[in-house]
């Protein structure tokens, strides 16, 4: 079994109790009435797939409750870096070294 | 007038007892139980009520005369009291920055003892209890089988499992084949 580290539990807890939540860092506009059909898509339908790290929500839904942010590599499975939500995404220059 | 009927509240898993050589599973008795959320403010104000702090760091407790309080997440606590089942624990002020809400009968708990304890209980939830990871006075949220369940180490070989009402069926089902492997 997986054993994912929570950055509120500051454990790591079995990938039973966890949920994923989609892709981070995606910025909801504030005014979506103004947008066009085309970024409307893109901002709402249009993800990721890379094989490679992927930064994804997860959720700790079966104990603390709370929303996290994961760099998980899509390949490996292996979770390279865990932060709290709200926290600033990782550069890709700390990503690239991540993956080394 | 005719007196009004006076409602008698069963528990879902009133007899549930049994044991084996290594285990004993059997229904907790009564609790009056709070979910609290709150904020640092509002835990502190809510703290007045019961007379000590809640607790601060991840998966661990406080109790003080009777009264137990979990620490489930950053802002969330579930509070119990097995002394007085019929008084709530609602705090008689409230306070802007918590809200206590009053779940003494959503849950029900199960208390599993003995040296076949943490093997029972591992039979379906995947958490390492052992004691350096989960010593006594850990507590979390976490899943048996597919029901979520409160899982608080009273003892080194004792568990309170808190789970909602009406899983009760299913979690006993559960710890009743989890204390006949650990019997093997
Ligand atoms: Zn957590």
């Amino acid at each position: 079994m997986l054993l994912i580290h929570c950055p509120y539990c500051e454990a790591d807890h079995p990938e039973l109790e966890f949920a994923n939540a989609g892709e981070a860092h995606i910025v909801r506009p504030r005014e979506m009435s103004n947008m066009s059909d085309e970024d409307f898509e893109a901002m709402f339908f249009i993800r990721d797939n890379p094989k490679g790290v992927s930064l994804e929500r997860w959720r700790h839904v079966h104990g603390c409750g709370r929303f996290f942010n994961a760099l998980r590599h899509t390949v490996s499975d292996t979770f390279l870096k865990v932060y709290k939500a709200g926290e600033a995404r990782p550069s890709n220059d700390e990503i690239a070294k991540l993956i080394k | 007038m005719a007196k009004s009927p006076k409602a008698t509240r069963v528990l879902p898993n009133q007899d549930h007892l049994t044991s084996n050589a290594f285990v004993t599973l059997e229904a907790a008795p009564a609790a009056s139980r709070i979910s609290l959320r709150a904020s640092p403010r509002g835990a502190a104000a809510f703290a007045k009520n019961i007379g000590f702090d809640l607790p601060a760091k991840p998966s661990t407790s406080k109790s003080k005369s009777g009264v137990v309080a979990l620490w489930l997440g950053p802002d969330e606590w579930m509070v119990f009291s097995e002394s007085e089942p019929e008084k709530s624990l609602q705090p008689r002020r409230d306070h802007r920055e918590y809200s206590a809400t009053d779940i003494s009968h959503r849950n029900t708990a199960y208390i599993v003892s003995g040296s076949g304890a943490q093997a029972t209980l591992n039979s379906s939830c995947p958490r390492d209890l052992s004691q350096a990871t989960f010593p006594v006075g850990a507590c979390s949220r976490t899943i048996l089988g597919k029901a979520e369940v409160i899982l608080y180490r009273t003892g080194k070989e004792k568990f309170r499992v808190e789970c909602w009402r009406s899983f009760a069926p299913y979690v006993w089902g559960l710890l009743v084949s989890g204390a006949q492997d650990a019997n093997l």
